[in-house]
């Protein structure tokens, strides 16, 4: 039998009283305020911007204040906040080789023109717990050298000129949008990217690590790491010429992978590409190793079953809040299905002892 | 650029293009009901009904083809200013707007694939009078309606392909009345 | 085709500085350097977004990478110059001001709000990026050879 019920109002409504409560917290301990967290929780910042696919460190601050530091949920309010938005055009695609970087090393060639710069890096730490920070954080001064005038051009360059790289030529094709239209397979390297850039950094970490294990192997070099700003440019139909909407920060990743050669190319080194927003090379690097993974069918390898090889499981599940919606709405009321359920288990019950019964007679 | 181009937009866009679009839906809905549509004043030739609709429906995502005398300087600027559009051939719109006669060939248009019907052209057809005519029934239509049309067998042969096939809006002034794919003509 | 870029050249880059600018920075640099002139909207601010695009390793084919916020508006001024706005992120005082300052650019005030809005703005944007170049530039790794024991 089906009883349709309502109620509840009530029961929300104080729980949403109380979740603001609790968000507050103890109000003796002074408020966040969106500026600290913009400044001091940056990296979070980034992740939600990224994540959120919407390049605003403002809204990304809000929503990580609202969701009580609860980073997918702060991407879910990103991301129903984006799709309020008109939007007024696409950039022309950012020129990461004029990047002014903050941060910019290779793990394949130690001189290199415009050298191996480190920039601000956890990686040089101990990782051992900085007590002075919770005590009163005593920002140390900054060093500053003379910079070097001119671009820094990308590493992979040096091996097109050797011709030991695939080449990666300029197309001007208009490339699909998965915010606009489903994803389709087989997907274009223009969706898979568009999909990583805002995947699951944790789904493409264990993704990419699993790479590193053996499932797919694909023995990557980072060729190149950079974090920096890059200027964004668009068209203005109604000026007809381009002018610079903004600034964004982004870490790029190009892997250098080695290839033994297919039916179809030579031996040669690949190429793996991240390009994230903000500051987030985790997240680029994994990037760059899930999309070389993918790339088997175009460079003819063999598909070895790898989870990271195929397409539509990597592309299906990455997306986090696609996935947190399906996986916590279990939790809702699903009053009438169980009902239907519990009869379905009942009537098999006692067909099955009706059946066991009349076994035992014969 | 000249500011006359710039002025004939929404004066207060998100009500304009709430009522519009309230309008063209119910017109969508109601085959051959007459709706009225003059938030716009969009340069000659385009009709204050063609131009509301163009601001309401187009937009940076949205590709338009131009047929005949609406292809003209005026409109593209004043196009590209308030919807940004990108301007395309028939072979690749989402919408086209024009005389019947500039419009055709139908067989132009993107009519949907059965995976998604949706991707197909609406076409807009600036006629020079909208009143009763044609009879017309299917879905939104109790009994019958009437409906002036430019001509009976092309929207026939559009039926036929349904769940596939081109919607049409025609336009005369600041009125306008839908013929969707899903309408029989009679 | 030359002759053409070059004309918007001037334009493109005080439209690109404004569009960068902190907020608030316009507005200050206006109002301290001229009165506003009355205007009419032609499009009234209003508040979207741009998709950003990147290229598959970073040379290839275009995809894209996720959305910025972008304020836009345009207005008219008495002279009948025109200004338009398309400033990152969402404060539409700014775009108003931003777009003020495009259409004032036009007129007979323009290189006033050069020397008194525009070159201040460039300077600040400069200094900035100058600062983190240096600051980054102390972290360039200096190789030393070692002694190698090979013989």
């Amino acid at each position: 039998m089906y009883v349709a019920v309502k109620g509840g109002e009530r029961a929300i409504e104080n729980a949403h009283a109380w979740l603001a409560e609790e968000r507050r917290g103890d109000t003796a301990v002074a408020e966040l305020g969106l500026a600290q967290i913009k400044e001091q929780l940056k990296l979070s910042v980034d992740r939600v911007m990224a994540e959120g696919s919407l390049y605003d460190p403002d809204l990304a601050a809000l929503a990580i204040k609202q969701s009580r530091g609860d980073l997918i949920e702060a991407i879910f309010l990103i991301r129903a906040y984006r799709t309020t938005m008109p939007r007024f055009g696409s950039s022309k695609p950012v020129d990461t080789g004029a990047m002014a970087c903050d941060r910019r090393i290779s793990a394949t060639f130690k001189d290199l023109p415009g050298g191996q710069v480190l920039g601000p890096t956890f990686d040089y730490t101990h990782r051992l717990l900085d007590f002075k920070l919770a005590a009163d954080g005593e920002v140390p001064e900054t060093a500053m050298r003379k910079a070097d005038a001119g671009h820094v051009p990308h590493v992979t360059k040096f091996l097109n000129q050797e011709g030991l790289i695939e080449e990666s030529p300029q197309d001007d094709t208009a490339p699909p949008d998965l915010t606009r239209e489903p994803l389709e397979m087989p997907a274009n390297r223009a969706s898979r990217l568009q999909a990583l850039a805002r995947a699951d950094e944790g789904f493409t970490l264990g993704l990419a690590y699993s790479t590193q294990r053996g499932y797919g192997r694909n023995h990557a070099f980072v060729g190149e790491l950079r974090i920096g700003a890059v200027p964004v440019e668009m068209d203005i139909p109604e000026l007809g010429f381009a002018v610079e909407i903004g600034e964004v920060t982004l870490t790029e990743c190009e892997t250098v992978n080695q290839f033994k050669g297919s039916k179809t190319e030579p031996p040669q080194f690949t190429r793996g590409y991240g390009l994230v927003f903000g500051q987030s090379e985790r997240k680029a690097i994994s990037m760059a190793l899930v999309d070389r993974a993918l790339r088997w069918k175009e460079l003819g390898e063999d598909f070895e079953n790898a989870p990271a090889q195929d397409a539509e499981f990597v592309l299906y599940h990455a997306d986090n809040i696609q996935a947190t919606g399906f996986l916590e709405h279990i939790k809702l009321p699903h009053y009438v299905d169980f009902q239907s359920e519990l009869e379905l288990v009942r009537k098999l019950r006692r067909e099955a002892v009706s059946a066991q019964v009349q076994e035992a007679a014969e | 650029m000249q500011s006359e181009t710039l002025s004939g937009g929404f004066t207060e866009p998100a009500i304009q293009s709430a009522h519009a679009f309230r309008s063209i839906m119910n017109a969508m809905a109601r085959p051959g009901t007459i709706e009225q549509l003059d938030s716009a004043e969009p340069p000659a030739p385009l009709s204050k009904a063609a131009g509301t609709l163009l601001l309401t429906l187009c937009d940076t995502d949205t590709p338009l083809y131009l047929a005949g005398d609406v292809d003209c300087d005026a409109v593209r600027a004043w196009l590209a200013f308030h919807t940004g559009a990108p301007l395309v051939g028939p072979g690749h719109c989402m919408f086209a707007v024009g005389s019947w006669d500039a419009l055709m060939p139908l067989n132009a248009y993107p009519v949907g694939s059965s995976e998604y019907p949706d991707r197909s052209a609406t076409l807009i057809v600036e006629s020079s009078e909208l009143g009763d005519g044609m009879t017309l029934r299917g879905p939104g239509i109790q009994d019958t309606h009437s409906l002036s049309l430019p001509e009976t067998a092309a929207f026939q042969v559009n039926r036929a392909m349904f769940p596939l096939g081109l919607d049409f809006i025609f336009t005369c002034g600041d009125r306008l009345a839908a013929l969707p794919r899903s309408t029989e003509v009679v | 085709m030359k002759d053409f870029f070059d004309e918007h050249a001037d334009r493109k880059a005080w439209m690109s500085l404004l569009a960068k600018a902190p907020n608030g920075r316009v507005s200050a640099l206006l109002d301290g350097a001229i009165e506003r002139p009355a205007f009419t909207w032609l499009r009234a601010p209003e508040i979207g977004s741009a998709m950003v695009r990147g290229r598959a390793g970073a040379t290839g084919a275009p995809f894209n990478l996720g959305e910025i916020t972008v304020t836009r508006c345009a207005l008219t001024i008495e002279s009948g110059a025109v200004g338009h706005a398309y400033i990152q992120g969402r404060s539409k005082a700014d775009a108003e001001a931003a777009a003020l300052v495009d259409a004032l650019m036009q007129t007979d005030a323009a290189e006033m709000l050069r020397t008194n809005v525009l070159e201040p703005l460039r300077k600040e944007l400069e200094q900035a990026k100058a600062t983190r170049a240096a600051k980054a530039a102390a972290t360039k790794v200096e190789f030393f050879t070692m002694a190698r024991g090979e013989d």
